[in-house]
């Protein structure tokens, strides 16, 4: 009795040990299965999510305006100080003072794409891009400024 | 058969009319190390870009694929790597002893080369106790490795070396039995002898079940001595960091390294040689058209060919089951392996003596 | 001999297993005693990725706090995110929307699926088999795509705020997890012939690192590592929350204690997620996915406390408030702090291979320990 348990218990071990090596050898002989993806060669075709956390951009219009009233929403909101909302005072023709911003400096480096400072935007000003290589050799250039050099808010967005 | 011999009779000759018999003996033997350690160059390259080609395919990856056509190249790129890293020797290790480790493994990788049968009448050295001689010059590994360990002055190097010891003691024993099964059927310890011996069928068809068991015996137990996975537990990656080279770098890393890829192609030529016939191309009994066809192939490819698919089956293994634990190893080794494989032998013994076999 | 272990004596190897060593995944610090192979003592040293995530929590207001509680437990930050909600919630005395509800559940589910993929890989490689963590990770990376196409990011989605969602879900949400479901359903039976069935690996688990229920519960060990033990501690069972109360789905149990039961619970207990996703996906009910709340949340004067299950145990989320508009304390009670301390009663007089092994079983993530 012993040795009929003990041959039975070496098959069972021997069969066991045959279906794992069935199941790579399926792997190893069929190449379609293979899921590697070549990043930087696929960089062309490489499309991201719609709604992937990339980094934070302030789009602008053709004619060089964005939607931001340098309310600071975005930066109460930002649980890192990313955001820094500098604004000035432009003059309107009409010779009002309108509050808008002069800068609007992100901080790639501190930020963790947590997407709460779009939620936070009640003028839907910035937006979060689909960027991701993001790497640089200089530390400072990680700090941007969002909105283009002469841009203007644009019209009816208060 | 197409054979080598006349080539290395050609030069035996040439040699032996130019210089005094001293010189050309002298001549003769550096041109056998030059073949060695270009063949060992040659075979470190391609086995490890084979292996991460077979683990790359069974882990669904593509593997190695931008230095050269396919990735090809890859291994000579690593190779440079290694050549131009520091070779690093820690405060506190026996110098002497951790810079000698290395070499031992690796002179021994290079001493079994010696009596093995590449092709027709190319063998280095034709010796009537070759496969004991295998078998007892592999036992040395072990020491280079001890060695390492103790020199390290590591624990994990300490505690590799120690498993490594045990495991390698404990599997001699079963891959010596497994031998053994094919020496009782041949009755010759010379590996000629025994290639010429299954020139009408391979000894694991001719051999019945004893030859199919002591087969698989053999591939589990050298799989073991040369610690591949799943019996990796002298350099047990997740348990040890890298066990016995933990304290190695550069090239004193590159030769254990290329050590164990050597041992493994040995062990795997003796395999060849035992159990499907070495050199000696495939022949099934009368059919002859059959027969003449096979031996139109050149020997050294059957050789080669046979010798590969048993390294791809040890790469196999390695990159599908888990590595084992220390207790469980020995376990398997004596309370499994090393009972089988001397009732087998005994069972060989009767078959060869009542004459049973083809 | 019970006296005899745990004792350092003569000729006993102390070695250092950390910071830095592949069987931790992570920066966790073992001082092992060891005889021989035999292990004597285990000490756990932490402190290497301490960032005091509850001390910066503090500083932050009740919207802000969650995205640093995606950071500790990195494998299921999206189950942490949600026990943070609940709290803030609960202070608030706000009721999510039904939809939110069951997305929320959607997502933790998945969740908890990726991070059991994960961990049968990674201690499938610790055990010494490389293969399987490839073939976890196949799996797991459908999961993270779906995650990035609604959530926008792969491991710290931040997608669960106070009263709802950020963002309702994508379109093609239903079809890509249905499409998931049906690789996994495909996959599965490979987990067996890979790993489970392999009689090696059998030999590894079995009657290895046993945990009593009495010490799991005096350990304060929950999650698969206590239910691996008998203990019935699944929250979702025992104190649902957002709608978990009308699913149905079993709390897997397994009663041997040792290694491959913790493994097996584990297994079983992403079939249940199968079961509970198939149950919502075609289930979303139409309305809102978020309920209006203020723009500057307070919670009034108090004590809030809620727990969730995640992949690796309880999960606690403590909250003191004073009234104003950042907590004044914060605890959070992660499982993988109170399961790491029973490895030194699991594995004590057992092999030292085997310690990676339990501690593979242990699911252990070193951030969540640390926090």
């Amino acid at each position: 009795m012993f040795i009929v348990n003990y041959i039975k218990e070496v098959l069972s071990a021997v069969r066991s040990l045959l279906v794992g090596l069935r199941r790579t050898g399926y792997y190893f002989t069929h190449h379609k299965e293979i899921i590697t993806e070549q990043y930087p060669d696929n960089r062309d075709t490489l499309k991201m999510a719609d709604r992937f956390k990339g980094e934070v951009v302030m789009p602008h219009d053709e004619k060089n305006e964005h939607r931001c009233t340098g309310c600071t929403a975005c930066e109460l909101a930002c649980p890192n100080g990313t955001i820094k909302v500098i604004t000035k005072f432009d003059i309107s023709p009409e010779g009002k003072k309108k509050k808008a911003i002069d800068k609007l400096v992100y901080h790639l480096e501190l930020c963790t794409m947590c997407n709460l400072c779009v939620v936070a935007c009640p003028s839907d000003a910035i937006v979060m891009a689909q960027t991701f290589e993001h790497s640089v050799f200089d530390r400072a250039s990680l700090t941007k400024i969002l909105n283009n050099p002469d841009s203007k808010i644009m019209e009816g967005v208060e | 058969m197409w054979s080598l011999s006349s080539i290395s009779n050609a030069i035996h000759t040439w040699l032996n009319e130019t210089f005094n018999p001293t010189w050309a003996m002298i001549f003769e033997m550096v041109i056998v190390g030059v073949c060695v350690i270009g063949l060992f160059a040659v075979l470190g390259l391609v086995l490890v870009i084979m292996e991460r080609k077979v683990a790359a395919w069974i882990q669904i990856r593509l593997g190695p694929n931008r230095v050269g056509p396919k990735g090809m190249f890859q291994s000579m790129a690593d190779t440079v790597k290694l050549l131009v890293k520091e070779g690093m020797t820690p405060n506190g290790v026996d110098k002497f002893l951790f810079n000698l480790a290395p070499l031992i493994a690796m002179i021994v990788a290079m001493l079994l080369m010696a009596p093995i049968a590449f092709a027709k009448d190319f063998v280095m050295w034709d010796l009537n106790i070759g496969v004991l001689y295998v078998t007892a010059v592999s036992s040395i590994t072990v020491i280079g490795i001890l060695m390492a360990g103790w020199a390290s002055n590591n624990k994990y190097s300490l505690m590799g070396a120690m498993r490594s010891g045990a495991q390698i003691v404990s599997y001699e024993l079963s891959a010596g039995l497994s031998i053994l099964t094919i020496i009782v059927f041949t009755g010759s310890l010379n590996i000629s002898d025994i290639v010429l011996s299954q020139a009408n069928g391979w000894w694991i068809f001719k051999g019945h079940f004893p030859a199919i068991v002591s087969f698989v015996i053999f591939i589990i137990a050298v799989t073991a001595e040369t610690n591949r996975a799943p019996f990796d537990l002298a350099e047990a990656e997740s348990e040890l960091t890298a066990g016995f080279h933990t304290e190695y770098s550069g090239m004193k890393f590159a030769l254990f390294f290329l050590a164990e890829y050597i041992n493994v192609f040995i062990v795997c030529a003796i395999g060849a040689t035992l159990f499907l016939g070495g050199w000696m191309p495939f022949h099934i009994g009368n059919w002859e058209a059959f027969n003449h066809i096979m031996d139109y192939i050149p020997s050294g490819l059957w050789f080669f060919g046979k010798t590969f698919f048993l390294i791809f089956l040890i790469m196999w293994f390695r990159w599908t089951f888990p590595r084992l634990r220390i207790d469980q190893l020995l376990n398997l080794e004596w309370k499994y392996l090393l009972p089988i494989s001397m009732f087998n032998l005994l069972l060989a013994t009767a078959l060869a003596i009542l004459g049973w076999h083809f | 001999m019970v006296e005899e272990i745990g004792n350092t004596t003569e000729g006993d190897l102390i070695i250092n297993v950390g910071p830095q060593h592949p069987a931790t995944h992570g920066v966790l610090h073992l001082i092992i005693t060891l005889n021989g192979e035999t292990i004597k003592k285990v000490e756990p040293h932490l402190g290497f990725i301490h960032r005091s995530i509850e001390k910066m929590c503090e500083s932050l207001s009740y919207r802000q706090f969650i995205y640093v509680t995606s950071r500790m437990d990195y494998l299921s930050s999206h189950i942490n995110n949600h026990a943070c909600a609940l709290t803030v919630e609960k202070g608030l005395q706000i009721e999510v929307p039904d939809r939110a509800k069951v997305i929320r559940i959607l997502m933790d589910e998945l969740t908890r699926i990726a991070s059991h993929e994960l961990w049968w890989g990674a201690m499938a490689m610790d055990l010494g088999a490389f293969t399987p963590f490839f073939h976890a990770f196949r799996e797991r990376e459908s999961i993270n795509d779906i995650m990035e196409e609604t959530c926008g990011a792969r491991l710290t989605m931040n997608y669960i705020v106070p009263g709802g969602l950020m963002q309702d879900i994508h379109p093609n949400f239903q079809k890509r997890v249905k499409d998931f479901l049906s690789l996994y359903k495909s996959k599965i039976h490979e987990y067996d012939e890979l790993i489970t069935g392999n009689i090696i690996f059998q030999n590894r688990m079995k009657g290895v690192g046993y945990l009593s229920p009495e010490d799991a519960i005096s350990f304060g060990v929950t999650g698969p590592a206590a239910r691996g033990s008998g203990v019935s501690c699944d929250i979702r069972k025992l104190y649902p929350y957002d709608g978990y109360e009308n699913l149905q789905f079993d709390e897997i149990l397994e009663t041997a204690g040792d290694s491959f039961a913790r493994y097996m619970v584990r297994i079983r207990e992403m079939q249940q997620s199968v079961r509970i996703i198939e149950q919502l996906i075609d289930n979303i009910p139409e309305g809102d996915f978020q309920t209006k709340t203020k723009a500057v949340l307070k919670l009034p004067k108090g004590e809030f406390y809620t727990r969730v299950e995640t992949a690796r145990g309880e999960f606690g989320v403590y909250i003191v408030s004073e009234g104003g508009t950042t907590p004044y304390r914060i605890k959070f009670r992660s499982p993988g702090f109170s399961n790491l301390s029973a490895l030194d009663k699991m594995a004590r007089g057992e092999k030292l291979g085997d310690l990676v092994a339990m501690m593979g079983t242990l699911d252990l993530v070193i951030p969540d320990i640390d926090r």
